[in-house]
């Protein structure tokens, strides 16, 4: 019987099984950005120890960084602080730093792929819990915390237990309108919000096999709102394709034999799996979140569900987002009226997230009561953009056009919901104070459904929006 | 002084009710802008227990009754979300020393783990119970036996299950893993021999 990827990765990264029967796992790439990262280096410091690989470690600036000036210093002392403490510590320890003054610098999980770092066959693992998103290069990727990073530093190595493999398997075609971000939230809608826990999710099937490389990172990066700490799709020739010629992917003779490896990994057919689950690709509609958890998730077309109608273990949830959001059972989630718009985040920040957000936004006006960002998730994201022209047709139609960084996906720099906004929002978390407001409420969809939500002012569906624009 | 080992564990508990509980709901996003995770215990639940004008809402962290609290109680997945540590950092500087509850995210888990700090499941049925006992007497002490796997509480007892590596690693004191890793070095070097990317896949 053969293995799929997971196991074969696991397998080959194993040191060690440690007395306590976790896994010493070798971490073949380590990424940090200066949120998690801080506490570590000075435990470091404090034990007297080295960084075991730096050369395989990469780090970038994004969570706290300013997307509308980023001249230093920051106006926040705060935020400085950090920024000058991810800096003096690669410095130290000798690590390469994307920082702002590089043309390389962004989101954490934009910045590894498009340099060519995270590449098929890999262990991947960053302080950040959407790690999951390398996983769509055929890696086991996942998210770590602060002592856990020390680890890393001190060791290259973590010490994790084997979790099981599901495999979801997503057949047939999408209907007009639906995207990666869509089939995300769908599964999340069905299994639940700790229906991975304990996974890895194998992504397959043909729905999946059809999709790019960004959108199988949009897909894998919300793995872990699903529960699932790792997410991945099999590597093929479009993993090969997107990765030949970047900064960091091997060259020539290297790229050739490096292609053997990155095919030998991939899942073998008669591979076992913990559990399958199937999905028709057909029954995948535009979706959107209405309450507190990723999982609150609905087809744009249909309404609330009514309290009574949920299983008993979701009904608290659903009932502390009913008052939170302010909606009620059974209300249509169409025509609910929001006051911020936001395109952005490792979920949906690259440049094919811009130029699907730009087709839609091309002569259109975003409404007048409508504060719009759009924010690429990187600066080659943003370089790329503005060589198309995209920046122009967001600014035409009324869009703010920014820098790099994590924006208005979570409250630590100055792009925050005020009061009890209404954000609809490309990003990856609907969670309670998520976008800084404590009362803010976010809506979570996929970039063109956000861009008609801030043409129309109120949440819409893409799949007549479309047709009301190009029938006139 | 800190104890050592995670062998057994006594005090009255505070208990925080809801499923899927977030990390920004347990310590908000702006609470990270810090190089140091001192002083996050008194963020702990911030905006959950103050309005915007800084006045405090009925929660159980600002109930005086289960001030000094060393187990919290709490329902499922609690601990979804993000993977940072400033949540369980900032739930153990409050001064709680074990997490029992119906579920917790993974990452969460392993943070505790990391920082010694037991994670302890237990059903729903009895959660329910622990939960109302608490607020019944929040001076109930409470007893958790990692060598027993048990809680106990009153005249209750529960038995729980909990991985085996994990709990010995609590219960030998063992759950800081940067020493047992680094015990291991010789093996890290050599198997960074044989991973092809590492090697210029030579020997792929
Ligand atoms: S964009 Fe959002 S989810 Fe992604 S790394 Fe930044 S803060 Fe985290």
């Amino acid at each position: 019987m053969g293995l799929n990827l997971f196991n074969k990765l696991w397998d080959l990264h194993t040191v060690k099984t440690l007395e306590s029967g976790q896994d010493q796992l070798f971490v073949g790439l380590h990424l940090i950005h200066e949120v998690t990262s801080p506490q570590a280096f000075q435990m470091i410091r404090e034990r007297g120890l080295k960084v075991a690989f730096p050369e395989r470690t990469f780090a970038t600036a994004d969570h706290i960084v300013p997307t509308e000036s980023q001249a230093r210093p920051f106006q926040d002392p705060l935020a400085e602080e950090m920024m000058v403490a991810i800096e003096k510590n690669t410095q130290e320890f000798g690590i390469q730093f994307f920082g702002l003054d590089s043309r390389d610098q962004g989101i954490v999980h934009v910045v590894g792929p498009e340099q060519g770092l995270t590449q098929p066959g890999m262990t991947i693992a960053c302080g950040d819990s959407h790690t999951s998103t390398h996983g769509a290069f055929g890696t086991i990727a996942f998210g770590i915390g602060t002592s856990q990073v020390r680890d890393v530093l001190a060791t290259q190595t973590i010490a994790l237990s084997r979790p099981k493999v599901r495999r979801i398997e997503i057949d047939g075609a999408l209907q007009p309108g639906v995207t990666a971000k869509d089939i995300a939230l769908h599964i999340i809608a069905e299994l639940g919000v700790k229906g991975g826990i304990g996974h890895a999710y194998e992504y397959a099937g043909s729905a999946i096999e059809a999709l790019s490389m960004e959108e199988r990172m949009t897909l894998c990066n919300m793995s872990i709102e699903g529960g699932a700490r790792v997410g991945y799709v099999n590597p093929d020739q479009k993993t090969f394709d997107y990765l030949e010629g970047r900064p960091y992917t091997p060259k020539g003779e290297a790229f050739d034999r490096a292609l053997r490896y990155w095919q030998s990994i991939a899942s073998d057919v008669d591979a076992p799996y913990d559990d399958v689950v199937r999905i028709e690709a057909e029954i995948i509609e535009p979706m959107v979140t209405w309450g507190i958890n990723p999982g609150q998730a609905i087809g744009v077309g249909r309404a609330l569900p009514s309290l009574d109608s949920l299983m008993e273990e979701d009904r608290e949830s659903a009932q502390l987002a009913f008052e939170y959001m302010g909606l009620g059972e059974r209300q249509p989630i169409k025509g609910v009226r929001i006051d911020v718009a936001f395109v952005g985040s490792c979920t949906n920040g690259r440049i094919s997230d811009l130029r699907a957000a730009a087709a839609v936004a091309k002569g259109h006006r975003v409404a007048s009561h409508v504060r719009a960002l759009i924010v690429p998730g990187s600066k080659r994201v943003r370089d790329q953009a503005v060589e198309e022209g995209l920046d122009q047709i967001f600014r035409e139609a009324g869009f703010e056009w920014r820098d790099a960084g994590c924006s208005m996906c979570l409250a630590m720099n100055p792009d925050q919901l005020v009061g009890r906004e209404v954000c609809a929002s490309s990003s990856n978390r609907n969670f309670i104070g998520r976008q800084g407001s404590p009362t803010g409420r976010t809506l979570l969809m996929s970039p063109p459904m956000v861009v008609a939500a801030a043409i129309a002012g109120e949440v819409s569906d893409i799949r007549e929006f479309q047709t009301a624009g190009t029938g006139a | 002084m800190e104890e050592l080992t995670r062998k057994q564990i006594k005090g009255s508990g505070i208990a925080v009710r809801g499923n899927e509980i977030d990390t920004d709901r347990i310590i908000p996003a702006r609470f990270l802008k810090c190089v140091a995770f001192d002083g996050l215990g008194e963020s702990v639940f911030y905006d959950e227990r103050y309005d915007a004008a800084g006045a405090q809402k009925p929660h159980p962290f600002n109930d005086s009754r289960f001030a000094g609290a060393t187990f919290l109680v709490v329902n499922k997945n609690f601990g979804c979300g993000s993977s940072r540590e400033h949540a369980p950092q900032a739930i153990m500087r409050w001064g709680i020393r074990a997490i029992v509850g119906e579920s917790f995210a993974e990452i969460f888990a392993g943070n505790c783990q990391m920082l010694g700090v037991p994670a302890v499941c237990l059903g729903a049925v009895e959660i329910k119970d622990l939960m109302q006992a608490i607020e019944k007497d929040p001076q109930l002490e409470i007893e958790l036996d990692m060598e027993a796997r048990a809680v106990r509480y009153g005249d209750r007892e529960v038995v729980f299950e909990l991985d085996e590596g994990v709990r010995t690693s609590l219960v030998e004191g063992k759950w800081d893993s940067t020493a047992l890793l680094m015990a291991n070095e010789g093996a890290v070097r050599e198997k960074a021999q044989s991973i092809p990317y590492l090697n210029a896949f030579q020997n792929a």
